[in-house]
């Protein structure tokens, strides 16, 4: 049996000064090159659960083990660097740091990871060339990549936040509603390009929208408000 | 870490609006600090720089105070004047090598009028012993002639051969003229910074002249003595309201002083005009404190302004925080961007207020000091300018690591997504 590349075992979290949990879950698993759809409504603890995968919020009681690694076993800034070495983010709206150009904002990652920047330079000859194929994979064609960010379509910003998720192959990508500013032509195009593409880098997918119909692409579909034994129906933090 | 630079530029660069007045706040306020403090300097430097190189100052009892305040500043009278016999005794003590005797009481406009003899254009010294130079004409050579201080010509727009009427009294309001006998202008002095420039100089025998048809401050009815008469009687003066003393040996002071003390043909004080402009100080240095408490103040107002600047932009910012903390920037790299761009715009409003105050300095250093006899010169800062301009980069670093340290408690909290 493969080890599971995320896995939280009998976890319990509350915000600080909050007394009921917003969090609790028996266990929540993703195996390696699994695409798992994470539906919930509002309130079911969904950016709580991305915050544990992160290593941003660290859980009252319970593992959160990442591809075999124990995240409360790691300081702070061990965590940091763990996440940026193995996860690709990309969230609903306003991934992009709107002073950057887009292969700066590509690139991020490789700044802050040397382990991202390696094997992001095995993949080209370069990083420039390694973010520019990512680019073209995910249907950004060349003459976009001198604009502003802001100058870029909604659309054409989550590809990019997708790219940057992707660059130097990390093992996992989390997805916060990435569609959820799009169409729903352009939902099911960026789900085939980003789909596609964590199959060919070989990692977990984890997907989270309230969006159902989506929910047939996936190897697996888990409702968070059925597994969260907190969930509440009301905005929460 | 360098990225961290280039991060922290083109972030700067992105909202250089925002930051550029922000800039211009703190060069402001420093620029203020700083053209405060060399107000301030000049100030004390000028006043105890008034007069310089005379050893003891002579005059009737009085409060040591109150003899340098008419004798230098030509402010308020002498409640009592010392005889003439007195300072010609002065002149002649083996110790002294020159005097300058002093008559006060008129004025003319409302500055003040100095009667004194031609030992005033050669001994009388100030700054750090520079004697006094006119700029046009000459020291006045006959009776009715006079030499402007710089800022009296300046004021009433007077110039040689011009010729004013001097009246009876101190003050510019509803005085007896002596309209009988006016003054020819022969000399206008240079600028000197010190009371000197506001006052109008006459001869002692002038002094005589003018009073000769009058008694106990008034005019004597039906006894006008035409100018042209004037000579016919003796115009050696009665009594002097002050001497000025320079001694042969400086070491001699404490004797001579001494001296003056136990006379007993006529109750005299010498004071020694640094002891006694430091004693002045005192009193009006007030305002030197005043100045120092505006000085804190624009620093405060403007540090005040910095965070409150920083923090504003914190909310815009917190989106880009946490996208950075999602692709691994650390919080401790979040609070290294904020405290870098404080540091930067800290030291680079500093600079540009000493380019803003030097450029300032230029441009209306010559109408500050015709307008104020404050000269204010343009320079780079002075040691001790350089340690408060260091304190207020320091302060206003300091000022910017609150904000950073509020960035780095929201990009922890919240997490990978601002809620907003």
């Amino acid at each position: 049996m493969t080890q599971a590349a995320i896995a939280l075992r009998d976890i319990s979290f509350s915000w600080p000064g909050q007394a009921v949990p917003t969090l609790a879950l028996d266990l929540f698993e993703v195996l390696p090159h699994e695409q798992v759809f994470v539906s919930g409504p509002s309130g079911s603890g969904k950016s709580t659960l991305l915050g544990l995968i992160g290593g941003i919020n660290t859980p009252q009681a319970g593992q959160v083990a990442i591809l075999g690694q124990t995240l409360d076993t790691l300081a702070g800034s061990q965590r940091d660097r763990f996440r940026v070495d193995h996860i690709g983010f990309i969230f609903q709206q306003f991934n992009l740091i709107p002073y950057l150009s887009i292969l700066d904002n590509v690139l991020l990652p490789c700044r802050f990871s040397a382990y991202r920047r390696e094997r992001a330079l095995a993949q080209g000859k370069d990083l420039l060339a390694a973010a520019q194929s990512l680019l073209r994979t995910l249907d950004l064609a060349p003459s976009l990549w001198t604009r502003a960010v802001t100058q870029l379509s909604i659309g054409q910003q989550q590809r990019v936040a997708a790219a940057r998720a992707l660059i130097g192959r990390p093992e996992i990508v989390v997805a916060d509603e990435p569609t959820s500013a799009l169409d729903s032509d352009r939902q099911q195009a960026f789900l085939d390009l980003i789909q596609h593409e964590c199959q060919q880098a070989g990692a977990s997918l984890v997907f989270v929208s309230h969006d159902q119909r989506l929910a047939e692409r996936f190897h697996r579909r888990v409702a968070l408000d059925q597994i969260n034994r907190c969930a509440q129906n009301e905005e929460a933090a | 870490m360098s990225f961290l630079f280039r991060l922290a530029a083109r972030s700067a660069w992105n909202r250089r609006f925002t930051l550029g007045l922000m800039l211009l706040a703190i060069a402001m306020s420093s620029a203020m600090l700083l053209g405060i403090e060399r107000v301030r300097h000049e100030v004390r430097s000028g006043f105890s720089q008034s007069v310089s190189g005379t050893d003891l100052v002579v005059g009737a009892r009085t409060s040591p105070v109150q003899l340098m305040l008419y004798a230098i500043f030509r402010i308020g009278g002498a409640t009592n004047n010392m005889g003439w016999d007195s300072a010609l005794k002065l002149a002649k003590n083996p110790a002294v090598a020159w005097t300058i005797p002093l008559s006060l009481g008129d004025s003319h406009r409302g500055f003040p009028v100095l009667a004194t003899n031609a030992d005033y254009f050669r001994h009388f010294h100030y700054g750090s012993g520079q004697a006094l130079q006119l700029t046009q004409g000459h020291p006045f050579a006959s009776v009715f002639e006079t030499v402007l201080g710089a800022e009296v010509a300046q004021r009433l727009h007077y110039k040689l051969g011009d010729h004013i009427v001097l009246s009876h009294g101190m003050g510019s309001m509803h005085l007896t003229d002596h309209a009988d006998k006016p003054f020819t202008v022969t000399g206008i002095l240079a600028r000197t910074g010190t009371p000197v420039d506001r006052t109008v100089h006459i001869g002692l025998d002038a002094m005589e002249a003018i009073h000769l048809d009058w008694q106990g401050g008034a005019p004597l009815p039906g006894l006008a003595i035409a100018p042209e008469l004037v000579k016919k009687f003796d115009l050696t003066p009665k009594t002097v309201t002050a001497v000025l003393v320079g001694l042969k040996n400086r070491a001699a002071v404490f004797g001579v002083q001494r001296d003056i003390a136990d006379d007993t043909s006529e109750p005299l004080m010498a004071v020694l005009p640094g002891v006694a402009l430091d004693e002045l100080w005192q009193v009006v240095g007030v305002g030197e404190n005043a100045l120092l408490v505006v000085s804190g103040m624009v620093v405060i107002v403007g540090l005040a302004g910095l965070v409150s600047a920083i923090l504003a932009s914190l909310g815009e910012r917190r989106r880009e925080l946490a996208v950075l903390r999602s692709v691994g920037a650390r919080p401790a790299d979040v609070f290294l961007l904020l405290a870098l761009e404080g540091l930067a715009v800290m030291l680079a409003g500093v600079v540009l207020g000493v380019a803003l105050l030097t450029i300032a300095l230029f441009a209306l250093g010559p109408y500050l000091s015709a307008q104020f006899g404050v000269t204010l010169h343009p320079a780079l800062p002075a040691a001790g300018e350089l340690q408060l301009l260091l304190g207020t980069v320091i302060a206003g670093f300091i000022a910017s690591l609150l904000p950073g340290l509020r960035a780095y408690r929201l990009s922890l909290a919240d997490g990978l997504t601002p809620r907003l």
